[in-house]
């Protein structure tokens, strides 16, 4: 079986000049729950931009799922776009349309679907993050945790093979926080979690890549990622006061 | 965050009238050819913008929308009735001495023309926001066949307006927490200076939504998610009653308007 996401020797210059990413690899089975952990200006989003061909030209590869991410071929770009269901770091930038019903639509009916399966999408992907309740609401009026709740249902509505969450517990109440994790831990889907929130790391993957200067520079089980204290210092990352991972691991 | 009264939201007075329930498209065109009418009307048939008035007022009356509200949302129409009342004193040709000082006739009419036109479009505006929600009447700019670009950039607008008073409103927090008031005309840079921040801030929001819209497979044009809900013949004949009416009332002045000139 295909892994849900290979990468290999993936370079790219941004347009200005600013090497962002120096030949980066890896793979996610699938299933797995892995966290990308990196400091600011590591090259994180600009990874994340390339899972789904938004950025492209630089050197190396991108398969999901076994297809080749190829921004020339719009037909194929399209299903890797279905295939890789990213979730962004504000929720007001994910959900722009009236309703949390037309926005959790809006992928699939990009997808083509119409009528009684849209609808069944719909249902299903809020239901699954326990959102059905808001569906005839504006996103506006949702609290910022529900909004996030949404926002990971409009990119489940599209039965993606890999999700990718951009800062997923940034700004969320420690209660917001505690109900996305059950949200994400029912899923049955792989998952790449881009984070600085170490415990949160601890918490959701077993799995931990640390990304510094545009090249992967650790992977390995989270447990043993954050109790190495001199890799996690040597790339600006640093456990908060009190928590021990080690206490998390058993 | 802002509460669930929105800036646009609260035009929209909930009901279950006859007007409610009329589809979005309806109403749309109903309103349209309406004020086509009356702007086709000649001005000097004062009697005919009496009937127009009586046309709303009716309308209103099934809608169950109080003249309150509709007088209170006129104020919209302020800074036009301010132009319109200056051109008695600044057009030119024959002149007539109301208290004492000198008026242009063709000033006055001219004034009245823009006053009683304004209003009347203005006030059928009311009533459709009033009945309409914000996202309905969308809805039917969309079944209307409008460029769907228009509707993508207007359900945005609707969307997003909450989120750039709220951004504005924290920097306007910030500033005041910071000492600074804006007293007089000097502080202007100072909200240049923020208005033209919160314009990058919406520059980049756009840029960071059509990023999340094309990772959903967004190629330019929106899906079509609301069917093409019909309207049925029952539905338009009754939408179609105030711009009957106001056309009848049309082609009376126009008629009038010939055989007395």
């Amino acid at each position: 079986m295909d892994p849900s996401l290979e990468v290999r020797g993936l370079a790219y210059a941004y347009p200005d000049g600013h090497q962002a990413l120096y030949g980066v690899d890896l793979t996610i089975a699938r299933g797995e729950r892995v966290a990308l952990l990196g400091p600011n200006g590591a090259g994180k989003t600009t990874l994340v931009l390339h899972l789904n061909g938004i950025l492209h030209g630089g050197l190396g590869t991108v398969r999901v799922a076994g297809l080749g991410v190829d921004p020339a071929d719009k037909k194929s770009l399209r299903e890797i776009r279905r295939r890789v269901g990213i979730v962004f770091q504000d929720p007001d930038d994910q959900l722009f349309m009236p309703t949390v019903r037309e926005d959790v639509a809006f992928g699939p009916a990009n997808l083509g679907l119409r009528g009684d399966e849209l609808d069944r999408r719909v249902v299903s992907a809020l239901t699954r993050v326990g959102m059905l309740e808001v569906a005839d609401r504006p996103p506006q009026h949702l609290s910022f945790g529900q909004r996030r709740r949404v926002a990971v249902a409009t990119v489940l509505a599209m039965e993606p093979e890999i999700l990718v969450l951009d800062e997923p517990s940034s700004n969320l109440d420690p209660a917001g926080r505690r109900e996305l994790a059950e949200v994400l831990t029912s899923l049955d889907v792989t998952v790449l979690m881009v984070t600085h929130d170490l415990p949160y790391a601890a918490e959701l993957c077993p799995r931990s890549l640390i990304m510094s200067g545009g090249l992967i520079v650790a992977d390995g089980p989270t447990p043993d990622i954050l109790t190495d204290d001199e890799l996690l210092r040597a790339h600006r990352l640093e456990l908060p006061f009190g928590f021990d991972p080690a206490a998390v691991a058993r | 965050m802002s509460g669930a009264t929105t800036s646009l939201g609260r035009l929209f007075l909930p009901g279950a009238t006859v007007v409610h329930r009329l589809p979005p498209q309806c109403k749309l065109v109903a309103t349209v050819a309406f004020v086509l009418a009356v702007v086709s009307t000649p001005r000097e048939q004062v009697w005919a913008f009496g009937l127009y008035a009586m046309l709303l007022a009716a309308v209103a009356a099934t809608a169950r929308v109080p003249a309150g509200v509709i007088a209170r949302r006129m104020a919209i129409e302020l800074p036009f009735v301010t132009f319109a009342l200056l051109m008695p004193f600044v057009a030119h040709g024959e002149r007539v001495t109301v208290a004492g000082v000198g008026l242009s006739v063709s000033g006055l009419w001219g004034a009245w023309n823009i006053l009683v036109k304004g209003t009347l479009g203005v006030v059928a505006s009311i009533l459709l926001a009033a009945t309409t929600e914000a996202r309905t009447l969308l809805l039917g700019v969309e079944r209307l066949r409008l460029p769907s670009l228009l509707t993508q950039i207007a359900t945005f607008m609707l969307r997003y307006t909450d989120v750039i008073v709220d951004e504005l409103r924290r920097m306007k927090v910030a500033r005041a927490a910071r000492g600074f008031e804006a007293r007089d005309i000097r502080q202007v840079g100072v909200l240049a200076r923020s208005l033209a921040a919160l314009f990058l801030r919406s520059y980049e929001r756009g840029e960071r939504v059509h990023l999340a819209m094309v990772s959903r497979g967004y190629d330019g044009r929106m899906p079509v998610l609301h069917g093409d809900a019909r309207a049925s013949g029952a539905q338009w004949a009754t939408a179609a009653a105030l711009p009957a009416a106001a056309a009848l009332v049309a082609a009376t002045a126009w008629m009038v308007q010939w055989t007395h000139l």
